[in-house]
């Protein structure tokens, strides 16, 4: 390998880590001053480069300038931000105050939304931008040719934190951003604005956003699924550097900046995978990022809610899960169809009940359950397709892959706490999502494996349905009698004070690592059936659409009860499974239900219920 | 009588479930200087924080500067002209000192500056551009009430300055509570120390499960023992 190759790599690796920055940056002060991870940052990237192959044409038709190329660019920024501002009067400023995980949710909706919203105005086909008059050649370096325009981005980067620091030391707005990031109320009392700041807040991170994208469309063309790529990678970046770090964020862009140039010569398919060690060994070494801190003790308003005190079901609850065992049983005797939504609802439900497990029982926020699910159902599948073995001990290997990544990933994860552990369960959800996307050999990638049937005893849809009732309400049985257990009351003693747990002797961390591993089996076994009941597997199981179905349900079951999750599955499905063929705006209908949900019923429809009958005694 | 700046009647408040404020009623005078005392737990803090508005008051009046502010958020009562110091400190240690201060200014006021808080607070001028994480925790006391300060506050509310603090450093605590009370300030100051609330208040109002349960002089207080030993020793 030639050394002015060598060079090219590290200036391209620069070019990309530049514009990782940008977003990166935004994203970061966002959460420094309102403390929500905003899941819509990568909407807005999209809608930035949206706004900018409408806008950059529209103004390169008056003159072909570079000037009005970046005119048009920094006018989508404002205008990004403008959007931003709009979420943060309409969304944000009624959920400060609410648990993480349905910050992280309803930031999600909004994510659902604007992908319905884009495909509506800009359509389902890729758009392709104007190159940037004056930037369109390439430079030799050395011998290589090297595209101007990458080196006028290696240069952004800086500019854009020489500005950021120049705003943050040098004007008031800057100082008062720092000071709310370490302690907001503290700035309150001291006679800001807080409403005032956070809205300022909200525009200067989206327009970052906006910037970043716009600055894309030279390169790649706007497309409807820029918004997901991008928000993980701009997480990791985040992570690394320490949450609300901008100085942070610019190291980390740059690590993955090189780490990606030079990775993909060594292992060309795996580049995501080594942000993601960087990550995973950055988040062992210091669990705050390379330059961010602990968390205040002040400011946090919000107690984690969950299950409080588990306690043997009623003459009611008894009757209702009689009820329900009876409903499971006797459904065959309804249309085929109905069976098939009555498995998936079981299927579903087992799922739920292991992710409110860890949620309201452990207090690990999980944004990444699907990752289990999917890797038990790739297990179970693969072993019938590739290796010919039967159902039988494809089942049985389905828990014990789900199992086996909980344990691995689980065993990073129950270091952390809070967003930052939320942030890594969705990074390695991503990560088992690239390798199934990538792996295609083993795979199929993109489109799956198909084959994947029951043995000849179970193929009718009757008797896979009592299979599968007999499995998932066993695992159900089963956790539900862990919860009961004194390991169920552990983890909820080191989810209300992990330092106190600590200190009356429990080992807190292993004690999370094995919850984390047996509800990660228990949803590698839902998985598996899954897979079985569709005969296919593909990569969309693993998927961050699917983490949120699943936290959909338990936040409608309601996580501060027991077997909420099981009723939360069952409506959630019942009305996907019915809504879904009915309308092409699926995913705006179910942004603004999470958004609802999150507004109205943040104790979910178990709790809302639960707290008007003692309202009412 | 002299005109009351700060009227609390039938202040409760708690967290969650916890009730801690069982109907505090007082007042405070314009210029005044009075200590609210009372052991670990009587609600002192809390007193203050309802108040400030950091904790949501649920029952009763707080009336300041004649104007109801029960209900008001934290940012629009700092705004009416009271000035909050909370105990832990809280300062911004990833700010400089003149950044700190900056963040305490109101602009349109400017009664204070940091050109005369310096004047009050000499430690303070010298490290003006030093991180506020690299100072002494004295350092930072100072620093927290000088940042009140540039709020050109009417009345502080001042929690807990003495606690954990050296005694020569209470000593200048005491000093800026009294230079305070010279500029015309009215100060509530919440103290376990009678020593310290002797040398600068003058009127003590003890604290006890929630309530105001004795006012008076604080010469008194310091004369009555069966008074002390109800609501203050352990």
């Amino acid at each position: 390998m030639e050394w002015d190759f060598l060079l090219v790599q590290a200036l391209s690796g620069l070019a990309s880590a530049s514009s990782l920055f940008i977003i990166a940056s935004g994203l970061t002060i966002v959460f420094g001053v309102t403390r929500i991870v905003n899941f819509a940052h990568g909407s807005f990237y999209m809608l930035g480069a949206y706004m900018a192959v409408t806008i950059v044409p529209w103004l390169l038709e008056l003159d072909r300038s570079p000037t009005m190329f970046f005119v048009g660019v920094l006018a989508s920024a404002v205008a990004v931000g403008l959007l931003g501002v709009a979420m943060e009067l309409l969304l944000l400023r009624r959920i400060y105050r609410v648990p993480e995980l349905f910050q992280l949710l309803a930031t999600f909706g909004v994510v659902l939304i604007v992908q319905d919203v884009v495909s509506m105005i800009w359509g389902p086909v890729e758009i392709p931008g104007p190159r940037a008059p004056g930037l369109r050649h390439a430079v030799y370096i050395f011998d290589q040719r090297f595209p101007a325009y990458e080196l006028f981005l290696i240069a952004v980067g800086p500019a854009v934190l020489a500005l950021l620091w120049l705003l943050m030391h040098r004007t008031r707005f800057g100082v008062l951003i720092r000071a709310a990031t370490q302690d907001r109320e503290m700035v309150g009392a001291l006679g800001v604005n807080q409403a005032m700041l956070f809205t300022g807040t909200l525009f200067l991170g989206a327009a970052l956003a906006g910037l970043g994208g716009a600055l894309q469309i030279p390169r790649v063309s706007a497309s409807s699924h820029m918004d997901l790529s991008i928000i993980v990678e701009a997480f990791v970046v985040t992570v690394i550097g320490g949450m609300g770090s901008v100085p942070g964020a610019f190291l980390a862009a740059m690590l993955i900046g090189q780490l990606q140039a030079f990775g993909v010569l060594v292992f060309p398919k795996i580049t995501l995978v080594l942000a993601f060690l960087l990550m995973a060994v950055v988040l062992v070494v210091k669990p705050w990022g390379l330059l961010g801190r602990p968390e205040a003790a002040s400011g946090r308003a919000v107690l984690p809610e969950g299950i409080l005190d588990p306690h043997p079901l009623g003459r009611a609850g008894r009757l209702l899960a009689a009820a329900a065992v009876v409903a499971v049983l006797a459904l065959p005797l309804f249309d085929a169809y109905t069976v098939k939504v009555g498995t998936e609802v079981l299927i579903l439900a087992l799922a739920a009940f292991s992710l409110n497990f860890l949620v309201g029982n452990g207090g690990i926020v999980s944004f990444g359950h699907a990752a289990y699910f999917g890797l038990g159902a790739y297990g179970a599948g693969l072993l019938v397709v590739k290796a010919g073995l039967p159902m039988e001990p494809a089942l049985i290997a389905a828990p014990i892959a789900g199992g086996a990544a909980a344990a691995l990933f689980g065993f990073f994860v129950v270091r952390l706490s809070g967003i930052y552990l939320a942030m890594l369960t969705l990074a390695f959800a991503q990560i088992a999502y690239a390798i199934v996307f990538q792996w295609v050999e083993v795979t199929g990638g993109d489109n799956g494996l198909v084959g994947v049937w029951p043995s000849s005893w179970a193929a009718s849809r009757e008797a896979y349905h009592y299979l599968t009732a007999v499995l998932t309400l066993g695992a159900i049985i089963f956790l539900r009698r862990v919860i009961h257990a004194p390991f169920g009351a552990t983890l909820r003693a080191a989810r209300d004070s992990a330092a106190r747990a600590d200190a009356v002797g429990i080992d807190v961390r292993t004690h999370r690592w094995l919850g984390f591993t047996l509800a990660g089996a228990a949803a590698g076994l839902a998985g598996g059936l899954y897979a079985f009941s569709k005969g296919s597997i593909d990569p969309t199981l693993l998927g961050i659409p699917m983490s949120v179905d699943f936290l959909s349900m338990i936040l409608l079951g309601g996580i501060q009860s027991v077997m909420g999750p099981v009723a939360g599955a069952a409506a959630f499905h019942a009305v996907k499974d019915f809504f879904m063929p009915l309308t092409d705006y699926w995913r705006l209908l179910l942004g603004l239900s999470i958004i609802a949900m999150v507004l109205v019923f943040p104790r979910g429809l178990a709790g809302a219920f639960v707290s008007r009958r003692r309202g009412a005694s | 009588m002299a005109e009351r700046v700060l009227e609390v009647t039938g202040l409760r408040a708690g967290y969650g479930p916890a009730e801690v404020l069982f109907g505090v009623d007082l007042h405070l005078a314009r210029g005044e200087v009075a200590a609210l005392m009372g052991r670990n737990g009587a609600g002192k803090s809390t007193t203050l924080k309802a108040i400030m508005g950091l904790l949501p008051p649920r029952a009763g009046s707080v009336r300041f500067a004649g104007r109801e502010i029960a209900g008001l958020p934290p940012y629009r009562i700092a705004r009416l002209g009271l000035g909050y110091v909370p105990e832990d400190r809280r300062i911004f240690t990833d700010l400089t000192v003149a950044e700190n201060l900056a963040v305490g200014r109101r602009p349109g006021r400017s009664s204070w500056t940091p050109e005369r808080l310096f004047e009050v607070f000499p430690n303070l001028a010298e490290m003006r551009h030093r991180r506020a994480a690299a100072m002494s925790g004295g350092e930072q006391q100072m620093l927290t009430i000088a940042r009140t300060l540039m709020g050109n506050p009417e009345a502080v509310l001042l929690d807990e300055p003495s606690e954990g603090l050296a005694p020569v450093i209470v000593e200048q605590m005491a000093e800026a509570v009294l230079r305070m009370k010279a500029e015309g300030i009215a100060v509530l100051v919440s103290e376990q120390s009678l020593d310290f609330a002797a040398a600068v208040a003058d009127r003590a109002l003890v604290l006890e499960k929630g309530a105001v349960r004795w006012e008076g002089d604080v010469a008194t207080l310091e004369a009555d023992e069966g008074v002390r030993r109800a609501y203050l020793t352990l």
